[in-house]
């Protein structure tokens, strides 16, 4: 008797994860994080924030001799070490992130640590107040932990599949590029296809699902933008899709509120929800409105959900 | 009969420079063209990603002068396609870096709209910063 209760709280203790949310996911993309909090939890799995967090640098930098630029995530990193040390996680270095950005500047920085001893060395010697680190994190995409679950785990959580609702992914570009730290085929991935699926969802394929949405540009020229929108948007349209997702708080902002930009340039262009995937999954699962977060989506994507019956107000 | 091209030191010397900061062999792209015809910016761009590593493997610094190593959002699509395993990211980041190290900085961040600092991302403005400014 007592061995099976051991075995049980410690796999309940086994499925609590760091994790690294990134200053997004406290403003413009808070509907992302509450919406994965919740589906996590409901999977089981239990999304433990990173005490004192500091910003990733968003952008890993390409140049071979900037090293100080990577002191922000290895930061991070520390901290990982920390919670298990601590004992806020058991044994779990593998580090979960929600946002494409922050995990693309975390994991390549993480690999050039890993790879490379002469500059971790000069890292760990320059955060001399700091506990060294050590190389033992793994950086995760919270896509991964879900494929990790099983989709069939998944498929059992759903009370409302999402069937007749027509979904094109969009993958972006920080968790398909570079190879190396790719969760998935770069040119042709599927890992959001697969969970969609397992939501009941109409999965639509677009060649655009990996073509860039202009990134940073949106801040020096939002037409640029504006111009990639409407092709990665009309493109989906075209091919039967009512909506996109996403997992990228920037993808997000420039296939979403810069829509109205789209707007100007071409009159004509027909308004698109873009949802972050978790969103989906909220309703799916049956979970309270409260996690829907839809007030933060500019294009209101309740008319769509209320015309398949999947909610209500 | 075969024709060598000369590169003066001085190129020489801006080229060393590139391959340096960007970790890359510049003299092994062998202008297939490829990074230009994936780039998803390539339209909003001066001159291809290919003409780019044209000018810089001749080491000509006027290379610093065009809009397109500024119009490069970093999605690595010229990185994974590349035959010759070259990121080109990676050389176009190394020219923004030659300019931002004099301190010269590409956007003037007091000039953007208020409103529109308050409705971006700060992923968005963060990575802008890191990427336009010194």
């Amino acid at each position: 008797m007592n061995t099976t209760k051991e075995t049980k709280s410690k796999s309940a203790e086994n499925m609590k994860f760091p994790y690294y949310p990134g200053c997004t996911l406290k403003t413009t993309a808070k509907n992302f994080e509450t919406s994965a909090i919740a589906t996590a939890r409901a999977l089981g799995v239990e999304l433990l924030e990173i005490p004192r967090w500091n910003c990733c640098g968003t952008v890993f930098s390409l140049a071979q001799d900037d090293l100080i630029h990577h002191v922000a995530s290895v930061r991070n990193f520390i901290r990982v070490q920390e919670m298990n040390d601590y004992g806020l996680v058991k044994n779990e270095n593998r580090l979960v992130t929600l946002c494409s950005m922050c995990f693309n500047t975390l994991k390549s920085t993480n690999r050039r640590m890993k790879d490379n001893a002469e500059d971790l060395k000069k890292i760990n010697d320059l955060m001399y107040r700091e506990e060294d680190y050590k190389g033992s994190v793994e950086v995760l995409h919270f896509l991964e932990l879900l494929k990790s679950l099983g989709y069939d785990k998944i498929r059992d959580k759903v009370t409302k599949p999402l069937k007749d609702l027509k979904i094109a992914p969009y993958y972006g570009c920080m968790i398909l590029r570079p190879k190396e730290i790719a969760i998935d085929d770069p040119e042709d991935p599927t890992i959001q296809k697969d969970l969609l699926e397992a939501l009941g969802v109409s999965v639509i394929d677009t060649p655009y699902k990996k073509v860039c949405c202009g990134s940073y540009q949106t801040v020096k020229d939002k037409y640029i933008v504006a111009e990639l929108a409407y092709d990665i948007l009309s493109h989906a349209r075209k091919k039967g899709a009512e909506a996109l997702t996403t997992v990228c708080p920037l993808c997000a902002f420039n296939l979403d509120q810069r829509q109205q930009a789209v707007k100007e340039k071409h009159p004509d262009f027909e308004e698109m929800p873009v949802f972050y995937i978790t969103q989906l999954m909220t309703i799916a699962f049956g979970l309270n409105k409260e996690v829907y977060g839809f007030e933060q989506n500019y294009v209101d994507p309740k008319p769509l959900l209320k015309s398949k019956s999947l909610i209500e107000d | 009969m075969i024709k060598k091209i000369e590169i003066s030191p001085e190129n020489e010397k801006f080229l060393k420079k590139v391959n340096e900061l960007s970790g890359q062999v510049i003299t092994l792209c062998e202008q297939c063209g490829t990074c230009s015809g994936g780039c998803p910016l390539v339209t909003e761009m001066d001159i291809t990603p290919s003409q780019m590593m044209r000018i810089v493997q001749l080491g000509q610094k006027e290379v610093l002068d065009y809009k397109a190593i500024w119009v490069c959002a970093s999605c690595f699509t010229c990185t994974v396609r590349c035959p010759r395993q070259i990121d080109v990211s990676k050389v176009a980041e190394a020219l923004r870096q030659i300019i931002l190290r004099q301190a010269v900085d590409h956007i003037d961040i007091k000039a953007i709209p208020k409103e529109e600092i308050a409705c971006l991302p700060q992923i968005a403005l963060v990575s802008a910063c890191r990427k336009f400014t010194g």
